[in-house]
Formats: C-alpha cells, sequence, structure tokens
C-alpha cells in the first residue's frame, strides 16, 4: 500500500467501512435475486453520491473534490472488495476521464456537476464485438447539415440501461482499422433511433448493447477533435484499464482473504488444510503476485496523476498484471473452498463470474501483453 | 536543515573525490576488482585508492568511525555513492572483503562485544581481511540446523571438526565465520553456536569446486582439529541460530536485486530479440510466442522493480514495513532465470557455446551466466524455502507437516 496522504487515509477508510458495513456482498446479492433489470440499486448508488465519491475526479469549479486518480482508485478498490454494484466507475471514472481528457470548457460545464450529484450517467460505447478492439470501430457518424447522422452497433455498454449519455466512438472517416477518422460524440441516451437491448451477463450487473439507426446529434455533440479522436481515446482508455485494475486487485485481495481464512479453519484429516506444504506454497505464490500486481496498479493510477510520460505503458502493465492475479485467485477461491465453492449459496462463485467480466473490459491479458510489446518496440 | 546538510556534506565529498581518486581509475573498476578478486589484493594506484578510503572510512561508510567506518547516514552514504559513480570512482572494500561488509561486520556490530569490534570490524571496513562463511554443509542445505559440524571446549581453545561446503572464497580468506554445533544433546536449533576461525592453521584445508558454469569462487573446507579462540564466539553461546538468522536477512538483502551492478552500456533484451529473431513487417518479432512470452517476462520485471519501488517509498513515508519485502528474492529469482532462459532461446545455437572464436564474448557470457544463475534458486533460502517463510511468518498458516 502506497503512502497515502490523510485526506486519502480518511477516504479509504470510509469506503471500508461504508462498503463492508452497508453494501457488502449481501446487498449485491439481495440486488441479483430481485432481478433487477438495471444491475444495481438506486439507494446504492445515490448513497455513492451522497459521500462525494462520485466528484472524486471532477475539480472544484464543477463542484467535485479534484482528488485524483489514486484517490478514486482507493475508493474502487473498496467496491470490488464487496462487488458493489452501481454506475460509480461508468460515470463518475469514465465518463468524468472523457470530459476532463477531451471536453471543452461549456461540455466540462454541461456535464460535469451533473455527474457529481448523479442526474447524469455518462457511459463510454467504444467496442462493436465481442472482444476490446478501439481501431475496429465502424459506427458511422456522417455529416448532416452542421451536426452528424449516426448508424450502427456498439456492444457491452457498462450501464447502457442506466445511462442518460454515451460516449460513442465512430468513425467519421477513413475505414476499420485506421487510427485516423475516429471521433467521440456524446450522445443523449434517449435520443430517436436509439434501441437499447439489456444483457443479462453471468456477473449480474447492468450491460446493454445499443444499436443506432439514422441517431442525429449537433455539430457541438463531438467530444475532442474531429477525425483526430483516436489519441485521446486511447488515453481515456487507458485510464479505464488503470481504474478497472483497481477494482480488479480489490476483488481478487478478498478473494485471497477469503481463501486464505478457510485455509487457517477447515480441518480435514485431523489438520487444517493450510498446514499441508502444497497449499501453503499456493498461499505464498498468490501473495507474492498480489503484491507485484499491487505495485503496477498503484504505479499507473500514480503515473496518471503526476501526468507521467510513460502512462500507456504502466496501464497496460497494470491491466495485464492485475488481470492474470484475479484469474488465478478467483479459480483457486473455488478450489480451495472444494464443494462449497461450487454452491450458490456461499460468495465465491460471484467473485469469479465478476473476475471474468473485469478481465475482459478495457482489454484482456492478451491485448494488454501483446500492446505492451509493441509500446516497447518488438 | 538535513538538506542543507547534505549539501554542505556533498560538497565535502566532492572535494575529497577531487584530490584523493586517481583519475587513471575512472571507469576500470570492473577490471581491477576482477583481479584483485583472484590476487586478493591491488597494485600501484588502485591500492593507493583503497588506502585512502579505508583511512577515510569510506569502505564500510556507515559503520562507526571507531570500528573504521565514516559515521555516516544512510543519506549521506547514498549521497557518497552517487558522488563516486559521478566521477567513475568505486568502492573496492566489499569485494576484498568477503562476507566481511555485507555480512559478517553487520552481523558483529550488532552482536559482538566492544572487544570482538575493536579487533575484527576495522580489518573488514580496510578491505585487508577477507572473510568466508561456514554454514552449509553436505548434509545439512535447506535444513542447516541439522549441522553436524562439532566444536569442543577442551579448556584453552576451541576444537572444530567437521565439513562445510559453499564457503565462497574460502581458499583466499583470512577468517571463517562458521556455524558449529556446541550442544549434540540439545534440540537442533539450540545446540549451534557462531564461531569466528582463523583459516591460516594446519586443522583447516578448502579445497575450491568447479561448477557447471566453470570454475567458482566457491570450496569445500575441512576441520580437522581445527583451534578458535575462547573468546571468538559471536553472541552467546548455543545461541548462533538467533545469530545466523540476522545474518542471512544481510544476505537476503544483497540478493533483492534482479540485475548486477551497470557497468557500460547494456543491449536491452528486446533488442537482442529484435537482432537474433528478425521483425515482421509490422516491426513485430518473428517468433510470435516468443514475442509473447518476452512481453510477460518484460512485465516481470517492471512488477519486480516497482515492487522494490515502493517498499522503499512506504519505508519513507514511515508506513509499516511491508510484507512485500519477503516476496523480493524468489521474484528477482524468476526474472533472472527467465531472462536467462529467454537469452538463450533467441540466441537459438550462437547460445550454446562454451569458449572459442565461433561465438561472441556476449553469447558466451550469457551461457555461463544462464547456468550459474541456477543456483539463485537455491542459495540464500532456496526458493521452496522462502515460500514456507512466506506462508509460515506472513500468512499466518501453520507450520507445514514435514519437520523443520
Amino acid at each position: 500500500m502506497a503512502a497515502l496522504t490523510q485526506e486519502q487515509t480518511l477516504i479509504r477508510e470510509q469506503a471500508k467501512s461504508w462498503m463492508t458495513e452497508q453494501y457488502p456482498v449481501r446487498k449485491f446479492r439481495e440486488m441479483r435475486d430481485s432481478g433487477n433489470p438495471l444491475g444495481f440499486s438506486q439507494d446504492t448508488w445515490q448513497g455513492m453520491i451522497d459521500m462525494g465519491w462520485s466528484g472524486i475526479l471532477v475539480p472544484e469549479q464543477y463542484g467535485g473534490s479534484g482528488l485524483g486518480y489514486q484517490t478514486f482508485g482507493l475508493v474502487l478498490e473498496e467496491t470490488g472488495r464487496q462487488l458493489t454494484a452501481s454506475p460509480l466507475f461508468a460515470s463518475a471514472y469514465a465518463g468524468a476521464t472523457a470530459l476532463l481528457v477531451s471536453g471543452s470548457d461549456q461540455q466540462k460545464q454541461d456535464h460535469l456537476p451533473h455527474i457529481v450529484d448523479g442526474s447524469h450517467i455518462m457511459t463510454l460505447a467504444i467496442d462493436e464485438g465481442p472482444r476490446h478492439a478501439p481501431l475496429q470501430t465502424a459506427l458511422r457518424a456522417e455529416r448532416k447539415g452542421a451536426g452528424f447522422v449516426l448508424n450502427g452497433t456498439k456492444t457491452f455498454v457498462h450501464e447502457g440501461l442506466a445511462a442518460t449519455h454515451l460516449i460513442v466512438a465512430a468513425r467519421t472517416s477513413g475505414s476499420v482499422g485506421d487510427d485516423h477518422g475516429l471521433t467521440m460524440l456524446i450522445v443523449r441516451a434517449d435520443s430517436d433511433g436509439i434501441a437499447r437491448n439489456r444483457l443479462s451477463t453471468a456477473d449480474s450487473r447492468g450491460y446493454a448493447n445499443i444499436g443506432f439507426d439514422h441517431v442525429e446529434v449537433p455539430a457541438d455533440a463531438a467530444l475532442g477533435e474531429i477525425d483526430a479522436g483516436y489519441a485521446s481515446m486511447d488515453a481515456i482508455l487507458d485510464r479505464c484499464r488503470a481504474g478497472i485494475a483497481a477494482e480488479m486487485l480489490g476483488t481478487a485481495s478478498q478473494a485471497f482473504d477469503m481463501t486464505l481464512e478457510y485455509l487457517k479453519t477447515r480441518v480435514q484429516f485431523g489438520q487444517v488444510i493450510g498446514s499441508f506444504q502444497a497449499l501453503g506454497h499456493r498461499a505464498a505464490d498468490l501473495f507474492s503476485a498480489m503484491e507485484l500486481s499491487r505495485s503496477c496498479m498503484e504505479a499507473a493510477l500514480q503515473a496518471i496523476d503526476g501526468d507521467a510520460d510513460n502512462i500507456a505503458e504502466l496501464c497496460s502493465l497494470s491491466k495485464a498484471r492485475t488481470g492474470e492475479f484475479l484469474h488465478e485467485m478467483s479459480n483457486q477461491l473455488i478450489q480451495v473452498h472444494g464443494g462449497i465453492g461450487m454452491t450458490d449459496e456461499f460468495d465465491a462463485g460471484f467473485y469469479l463470474k465478476r473476475a471474468r467480466v473485469l478481465e475482459t473490459a478495457f482489454g484482456n491479458q492478451a491485448f494488454h501483453r501483446d500492446r505492451y510489446a509493441t509500446l516497447l518496440g518488438f | 536543515m538535513a538538506q542543507d546538510q547534505l549539501a554542505d556534506f556533498r560538497a565535502e565529498v566532492r572535494e575529497w573525490l577531487a584530490a584523493n581518486f586517481p583519475a587513471s581509475l575512472n571507469g576500470r573498476g570492473m577490471a581491477i576488482m576482477d583481479a584483485a578478486f583472484s590476487d586478493g589484493a591491488m597494485q600501484d594506484e588502485a591500492a593507493q585508492w583503497r588506502a585512502r578510503l579505508a583511512e577515510r572510512g569510506y569502505g564500510a561508510p556507515t559503520w562507526p568511525k571507531e570500528y573504521g567506518g565514516a559515521g555516516l547516514t544512510h543519506p549521506e552514504a547514498r549521497v557518497l555513492g552517487d558522488e563516486m559513480a559521478k566521477v567513475g570512482a568505486f568502492n573496492p572494500i566489499p569485494m576484498l572483503a568477503g562476507m566481511g561488509v555485507t555480512m559478517v561486520g553487520p552481523t558483529v556490530l550488532e552482536y559482538g562485544t566492544e572487544e570482538q569490534k575493536r579487533r575484527h570490524l576495522p580489518g573488514i571496513a580496510s578491505g585487508e581481511v577477507r572473510w568466508c562463511l561456514g554454514l552449509s554443509e553436505p548434509n545439512a542445505g535447506s535444513d542447516l540446523a541439522s549441522l553436524t559440524t562439532r566444536a569442543v571446549d577442551d579448556g584453552d581453545s576451541w576444537r572444530v571438526n567437521g565439513q562445510k561446503v559453499w564457503t565462497s572464497g574460502a581458499d583466499r580468506s583470512q577468517w571463517c565465520g562458521a556455524l558449529v554445533r556446541t550442544d549434540p544433546d540439545a534440540k537442533k536449533r539450540d545446540g549451534i553456536s557462531f564461531l569466528m576461525v582463523k583459516m591460516d592453521q594446519p586443522g583447516i584445508r578448502a579445497r575450491p569446486i568447479p561448477l557447471i558454469a566453470g570454475a567458482s569462487p566457491f570450496c569445500e573446507t575441512f576441520f580437522d582439529d581445527a583451534r578458535a579462540e575462547k573468546d571468538d564466539l559471536l553472541g552467546p553461546l548455543n545461541e548462533g541460530w538467533s545469530v545466523v538468522k540476522r545474518l542471512l536477512q544481510h544476505e537476503r538483502q544483497s540478493q533483492t536485486s534482479a540485475g548486477g551492478p551497470a557497468s557500460g552500456p547494456t543491449v536491452t533484451i528486446q533488442e537482442m530479440a529484435r537482432k537474433y529473431v528478425g521483425t515482421n513487417e509490422r516491426g513485430e518479432l518473428g517468433d510470435a510466442d516468443l514475442r509473447t512470452r518476452l512481453a510477460k517476462h518484460l512485465m516481470d520485471a517492471a512488477a519486480h522493480g516497482l515492487t522494490g519501488e515502493r517498499i522503499t517509498a512506504e519505508a519513507r513515508g514511515k508506513v509499516e514495513v511491508s510484507a512485500a519485502a519477503s516476496i523480493l528474492k524468489n521474484s528477482a529469482t524468476v526474472v533472472a532465470q527467465t531472462r536467462a532462459e529467454l537469452t538463450l532461446e533467441m540466441m537459438g545455437h550462437q547460445g550454446l557455446g562454451w569458449e572459442g572464436d565461433g561465438f561472441t564474448s556476449g553469447e558466451l557470457a550469457a551461457v555461463r551466466g544462464w547456468l550459474s544463475g541456477k543456483a539463485m534458486s537455491i542459495y540464500g533460502g532456496s526458493f521452496e524455502v522462502q515460500k514456507n517463510i512466506i506462508s509460515k511468518n506472513i500468512l499466518g498458516l501453520p507450520e507445514t507437516t514435514q519437520k523443520g
């Protein structure tokens, strides 16, 4: 754990106690069992807004606290630990990031205060196929008068049903695969021509596929440069990768704690199973992977706050390493718990299912190993 | 205030280096130290430089002045290191002293009597007395506490009989810090003492051991009615196990770096891969499988490096010492051994030379480094012992069902 400021320590402690006391995994289970189509309960989300977490990235002039990415990471670790479901990441982290990286003053004024108070839920709509591939963007945005007309499909949009605004990656020129010709557009989710289809996913959270059929947007919908939006889009995605890594490490750390506790209490063959060397060594391996991942996760968020010149490298490192650890840890959570781990009544399954969704979001381990190699010149 | 003092100290060091470091030695540190390691001494200007360092206490700069150090704080010692590096200077004393500066000295400082400190530390700090360590035995490796070398009190002195192995530099050392059994009836960790033994005597014979990588500094050392002075016991009688645990902590501290000291421009492993394997039209390595594994390795290396930095930063911020420190030895080992394997693999047949003109010096060094690197997961607490330590001491899991 990095050395924290007093304010950060306070926020971390608040987040930890709020999440474990008021919105523990049991709340997530209740939400799932209720069949809530949004994938989160409104009172959880309102509670987070009241805690001030929706304003952590937003500068004070727009109603937030402007505490930055490392601070937000502390909260995301805790939501990851308790699987606390809400639009906090999609809107207050990813949405706010898009505006901070690319937004005009007017756009910031129009949206950031509403992100903070929860009246806008903004989310990124980037991917169009089963795998993360921003360059494969095919959704067309064609000029019509001063504005654009959008046609195409976006898949697996986080909080796609709850969102009030979509930040859409669109192709304004060029062809699929080109890095030139990409533009980001802010689109009202209730615009004519938008069809939102709820996805029922393994992790029981809110996702939607979204169709765009002649959706018209005004000229000022463009977020950042027209045709040359790829660089800032990648910068936004990198910040999302670093944030998801913080949530992933939280999820994995909780799985580690549950597993370690079980190793110390479960008795078989007349002794606690943690006294078997095979399991002791496995725990040591998992602990090592956890500590190494933490270093990468913290370094990436630190680099973002410090505007370092190796953000892309560190974000791929963080997403890949944390993903590898979460992958293995979520499997071992089930394995070490044995039969009980297979039951729906026990929480292990929630962690396993959530793990794969988080790994897949914004590029899985393979995506980031490939990107890392490219960034390092081989 | 503290910053001002450091700035003053920096100026003082610069002035001293300008007056005392012979410019002719600039950049020759590695070569001079290699030669001195074999000879045990240095020549001409290098010898003068050693003497000047020793006189100033800069050989072991953080040790107290009265024992041959300079009494520097750690920040001051870092300034000294920085300034020496800037002018191409080097400190040969830790190498000349064998295990003296890095391991024996710090342990004597902690456990030694006043008389022992005055007798042993100045020779180490000046680089004139080389120490080896007699810990492992043929039947006591990872299970070190099962050692059987005996020391018997015969009134005037200790009489030592037994055999040690992996005594690095024993054939060139003046002293040996040996772990010996002084109470054969006690439980195995309770009957052990730490004894300092003079090497130049008829009862001791050291024989170098050639290794898979060729010649090595390692020896096997035989004690045949060897003698040690009564007051050369370090720490209390039969409490050598706690002495050696501290000593091994000093060893681990010196082993957690995945790379050696930088010497001149180094070629990165990815540049080497591009050269040996070639690239496709997109600039990617021609061997996609190797490319993925190389990326994964470089991520492991970055994660290891960042963890070291994180631990340092946490120590500065006075957060409690991170449990993460316990993982560094194994992660350094994985990084170094994987790098060696990948290097050989990308070199293909050129990465399998033993000697001769068919191979570049870099290729030959890669082979020897690959072989000698296999020791990293064996010494200083093997890979498996490190995992035992993490699971027991850090995670609080019960003692494993194995004995030990």
